[in-house]
């Protein structure tokens, strides 16, 4: 009804309350779009110029590369003079790894938590919220001795481990409140089909699918970008991943533009990449969880 | 059929399903912590032997000449750090937010290119904004030139007073996407009755935003707030990365992660001291606690009783 309301009253009113309205409107899009190119431009800048020879770097810093100004000299610095390939494939276990057994483990004792009232369930379900709020971090110098004990240091496996610490205890937070919304007369119907308690766990998971999918994300994308834990526990150029890699790469290059920008769109484009196909996925579950 | 036949013994299925979480957590992160909190209180000989000090680190850290001004310093920039965040990138997300959830066109394009940068590492935001700052490059520069503004560029990341600032926006510039999306939400939580009665009641955009709206939100204000808190006072990524271990110039950047950092695995002439870096690593510790300390017993109870 209101619409309609609406609809009719602009060609009522006179000319300059329309103009007036009209501006109001567009101011919104004005702030937001203002915005935007704050944010879009830093990474577009990065990314046109790294297609530039060095001389149209400095000499025409905002144009997009044409015919004469088209170089890929830094990439084939980037290519020939760092460890890429290595430190791609290294994030790329370290991540999948990581998210495989957070989920895994994390559905596992959600699943517990939620399902079986049995004594001290509160008290573990606190236990394992309480690295929700206290950084993992803070515990480095333990972190590094243990490694050390361990001969973890300067393995990927040693990077898996804390990294699945690290995302556990969200993940099992999270799960364990959409575990307790699956119906019970599901789990009853298997249980008395005779289906074990590891077969029901297996047949609830695909139901919160949806859960899994943003943890998922969320657990992916701080792994991915971690420079802390690389640079503390396995920082040699065999175990090196991306981030570290990059940061490393770009303080031997400083000086040579070309390799900096190029490093940088390579670190950069894999990750938006992913975001832009599953950003919309990624802010309805944030907005979605936010509001439970 | 697995029934509960021996009800007095802990079913095994539960320990399979919790052990491996329970462990891994366990190892990897509660008693690391615990053993950092422990090395704070012993100190390490030459033969690699630990001796209990007592509170000898803390009186060292706060007073030792070589070690106070650091902590100290570090401490006041940590909190303009926070302080920068909270006024500024959680105005600037409340402002975004409230436009995001008026119902405008393209609602979910913005928030997309909006919350784009929080998704990149640490580590490339810094280097792009140390290019696009870099007077060499001269980008900033020319962009102030457009606008007749050039007069007030200056090479803010090396001048002692204003690098502090420059690095608090730029991981503003960031981050801003995740209040924001957490203030959006909030907003279209509110049921669209409330703000009905508010429009037919007269009340303005503006009014019905500060009267209705921002007093529902209170919560995520909350939850902001000791977001934004934790994250920056475990910051170290982007000051490492743009500034060096060294937090230069001048440890004008110096913050709490980076003075952990240099403390444990030493800096040039200083050499790395585990159970003084565990010291710092406590002193942060009980800095995150006390703020969700706060959080949790004062704010959320004062919520609690204003929705009441």
């Amino acid at each position: 009804m209101t619409n309609t309301i609406d609809r009719h009253k602009p060609s009522t009113l006179p000319f300059i309350y329309r103009f007036r309205r009209f501006l109001e409107g567009l101011f919104p899009h004005l702030i937001l779009m203002g915005y935007g190119i704050i944010v879009l431009f830093p990474i577009f800048l990065i990314i046109i110029n790294s297609f530039k020879s060095r001389k149209a770097i400095f000499g025409m810093p905002f144009q997009i590369p044409g015919p004469e100004t088209f170089s890929l000299i830094g990439y084939e610095t980037v290519i020939s003079r760092s460890n890429f390939q290595v430190y791609f494939m290294n994030s790329i276990i370290v991540t999948v790894a990581a998210l495989i057994l957070t989920l895994l483990i994390g559905a596992m004792a959600a699943f517990a938590l939620a399902e079986y009232p049995f004594r001290g369930n509160a008290l573990l379900g606190l236990y394992l919220a309480i690295g929700i709020m206290i950084p993992i971090r803070l515990g480095t110098v333990g972190i590094l001795k243990l490694m050390v004990n361990l001969s973890l240091v300067n393995t990927l496996m040693g990077l898996i481990l804390i990294y699945i610490a690290q995302a556990l205890p969200l993940t099992v937070f999270i799960l364990s409140q959409f575990f307790r919304q699956v119906p019970k007369e599901l789990k009853d119907a298997a249980r008395i089909d005779g289906a074990s308690e590891y077969r029901i766990f297996f047949l609830v998971v695909p139901l919160v699918r949806p859960a899994i999918g943003a943890i998922g994300i969320f657990t992916m994308i701080p792994i991915w970008n971690d420079l802390w834990f690389p640079l503390v526990v396995a920082p040699s150029p065999k175990t090196a991943t991306v981030t570290l890699g990059v940061q490393q790469f770009l303080g031997q290059f400083v000086s040579d533009w070309n390799a900096v920008l190029s490093s940088l769109t390579l670190a950069m484009v894999p990750i938006l990449i992913f975001y832009l196909i599953f950003s919309r996925q990624m802010i309805r579950s944030i907005t979605e969880g936010a509001l439970k | 059929m697995r029934t509960r036949q021996n009800r007095k013994s802990f079913p095994v299925y539960i320990l399979v399903f919790l052990a491996p979480a329970v462990i891994i957590y366990t190892i990897f992160m509660v008693f690391p912590l615990l053993d950092s909190l422990r090395l704070s209180f012993f100190s390490i000989t030459e033969q690699n032997r630990e001796i209990f000090v007592g509170i000898q680190n803390y009186i060292t850290l706060l007073t030792d000449s070589n070690y106070a001004p650091r902590f100290w310093g570090a401490l006041k920039n940590n909190l303009v750090f926070f302080t920068i965040h909270m006024v500024v990138q959680n105005s600037i997300a409340l402002l975004l937010a409230a436009l995001l959830a008026s119902g405008i066109k393209g609602s979910s394009l913005y928030r997309t290119v909006l919350f784009m940068p929080t998704v990149l590492s640490v580590v490339i935001i810094g280097f792009i904004w140390q290019l696009i700052l870099n007077p060499l490059w001269g980008v900033a520069e020319s962009i102030l030139q457009a606008v007749s503004l050039e007069a007030l560029f200056k090479p803010w990341l090396g001048l002692p007073g204003t690098a502090l600032i420059t690095v608090s926006l730029i991981s503003v510039w960031q981050f801003v996407g995740i209040p924001m999306i957490l203030f959006f939400a909030a907003l279209i939580g509110i049921p669209e009755e409330l703000m009905e009665a508010a429009r037919v009641d007269g009340s303005s955009g503006w009014q019905t935003f500060w009267r209705i709206k921002f007093p529902l939100i209170l919560p995520t204000v909350g939850i902001v707030a000791i977001l934004t808190f934790v994250g920056n006072f475990n910051a170290f990524d982007l000051i490492y990365t743009m500034k060096g271990a060294n937090a230069g110039p001048d440890f004008s950047t110096d913050i709490m992660g980076t003075l952990f950092y240099r403390t444990f695995f030493g800096q040039q002439l200083q050499l790395g001291n585990p159970t003084m870096g565990a010291t710092v690593a406590t002193m942060m510790f009980l800095i995150i606690l006390s703020g969700v300390l706060i959080y949790i017993f004062l704010w959320q109870r004062r919520i609690q009783t204003v929705e009441m």
